[in-house]
């Protein structure tokens, strides 16, 4: 993918994107297309951007597909070893803020990782914007990635103070949408996650998807030779063995310590 | 290069100015500048802090509600100019610098130490940095007091500082405002009419207008909506 002659390297592959969030009266609203690109080509479809740090808080990554999910999967896994050493206390999102802004500005931009980071924690639903360099700002509601002019101008017309959490989904449907369609580097499928005050959180893995081709698909007449049901070929005889079978005591020698 | 024949004898080492700032000058693609104008005026018994609130990618308006003025302490703020990530990095160095030497002396750090830190920072990081911060506050060595730290780590003491890209717009009118011995309110009402006025002017500043102003009691915050700013648009 992205070779446009014999022996040069495939474009890394980017997440060209449209990725939003907001904050409403219950919590925060988060939103992701789901097309990679590798240079002019997709690379991937239906790709996750919206990642898990904790379970209060979940981050959107614009940028290098590769860094946002191994900066996000990293700060992820250090804010579960800081609710270990600390008794459990819930995350907060000013932690994994700092985590991530401080690892970016050491690298100095070279890791490409723009993040809409949101969730709710103890002072409230929060919205924080992470820039590749390491600069951040707490904001309302922001937008991030190649279709970010989009879905911004969706959200400065829409976007008011304490809105019920259906017109905040919707809002933020619309805003993917008009990154979709009118951003080059963004594509396919809505994804989106409410995490609310009350610390639930809904996941909506393809909440809208006006770029289905299943349908498209199912109308296209294939011969019945392409389609082999089950049964065509007969079934003699089934054995299951697992790969490795159970180690229990009986089969381990043990020889006493040298004292 | 000029063909015309009548070319200055200088023109050879004459630089063509191309129209940036030297605020957005060295940015690396796709880093956040905080264009800007910030400023910071002292009066008797404190400071006045002001700053627009645009923060830009290029040409697309990042941030229009963002924040320049840090905190350092309790009494001591510093604004902020230049590479975004650069600035917010630099500020928490400073304030935890800041708090551990007021935890250790037991006494509250002065402006002067504050701002010098921050000169330490500046100057022996200048080929990494995009930096221009003013930092300004209230101790009760000095009183009131603005130190001005430009790209390069200068550090001067000044009775009022500008800085960012729309500063230089209004370097005659704050010349000419500004007087010795201002009041409160005289300084409040000068930092926010020369913003505005830079506001106007530059592309890099916009948004609304921040101040804070630091006297020994208290800090206020304000700001004023950009549909209100004393001068417009």
């Amino acid at each position: 993918p992205g070779q446009s002659k014999a022996g040069s390297l495939p474009a890394a592959m980017k997440t060209g994107t449209t990725i939003v969030g907001l904050v409403y009266k219950d919590g925060v609203v988060l939103g992701a297309d789901t097309r990679a690109t590798g240079g002019s080509e997709v690379c991937d479809t239906n790709c996750e951007k919206i990642h898990y740090i904790a379970p209060n808080i979940y981050c959107c990554g614009a940028g290098t597909a590769a860094d946002t999910e191994k900066t996000t999967e990293l700060i992820s896994s250090q804010m579960e070893l800081l609710r270990m050493n600390m008794g459990g206390a819930q995350s907060r999102l000013a932690t994994a803020c700092t985590l991530l802004k401080r690892m970016l500005f050491r690298y100095q931009g070279q890791i490409g990782a723009a993040l809409v980071l949101g969730g709710c924690d103890a002072n409230g639903p929060h919205i924080y914007q992470i820039y590749p360099h390491g600069s951040t700002a707490k904001l309302p509601y922001t937008t991030m990635g190649s279709g970010s002019l989009a879905a911004m101008s969706v959200f400065e017309t829409g976007w008011s103070e304490d809105m019920s959490e259906g017109d905040a989904v919707e809002l933020v449907k619309r805003a993917i949408l008009a990154g979709i369609f009118n951003d080059l580097g963004s594509g396919s499928n809505v994804d989106t996650c409410v995490i609310r005050t009350d610390g639930t959180v809904t996941t909506d893995r393809g909440a809208v998807k006006p770029n289905d081709v299943a349908p498209l698909r199912a109308r296209i007449n294939r011969s019945r030779l392409m389609t082999i049901t089950p049964g065509t070929t007969a079934v003699l005889k089934t054995t299951f063995t697992p790969a490795r079978a159970g180690v229990t005591l009986a089969d381990v020698t043990v020889t006493a310590m040298e004292t | 290069m000029a063909t015309n024949a009548m070319a200055h004898p200088l023109q050879s080492i004459m630089m063509e100015h191309d129209g940036k700032s030297a605020e957005t000058r060295h940015l690396r693609p796709g880093e956040v500048s905080t264009g800007t104008t910030i400023m910071a005026v002292a009066f008797d018994g404190g400071v006045v802090l002001g700053a627009d609130s645009r923060v830009s990618t290029g040409t697309y308006v990042a941030n229009r509600t963002s924040d320049k003025i840090a905190q350092l302490h309790d009494r001591i703020w510093c604004c902020r100019s230049g590479s975004a990530a650069d600035t917010q990095a630099l500020t928490d160095y400073v304030k935890h610098y800041l708090g551990q030497l007021a935890v250790e002396t037991g006494r509250v750090p002065t402006v002067k130490i504050a701002a010098h830190l921050m000169r330490r920072l500046c100057y022996e990081n200048k080929d990494m940095l995009m930096a221009g911060v003013i930092v300004a506050g209230w101790d009760p060595v000095d009183g009131g007091s603005v130190y001005n730290i430009p790209l390069g780590g200068t550090c001067i003491k000044m009775p009022f500082a500008i800085g960012g890209s729309g500063s230089t717009y209004i370097y005659g009118l704050v010349d000419s405002d500004f007087r010795d011995g201002m009041g409160k309110e005289e300084a409040l009402a000068l930092v926010k009419m020369s913003v505005s006025h830079a506001m106007a002017r530059d592309g890099g500043s916009g948004g609304i207008i921040r101040t804070l102003t630091v006297t020994e009691e208290q800090n206020v915050r304000e700001y004023i909506p950009g549909d209100k700013l004393p001068f417009g648009p």
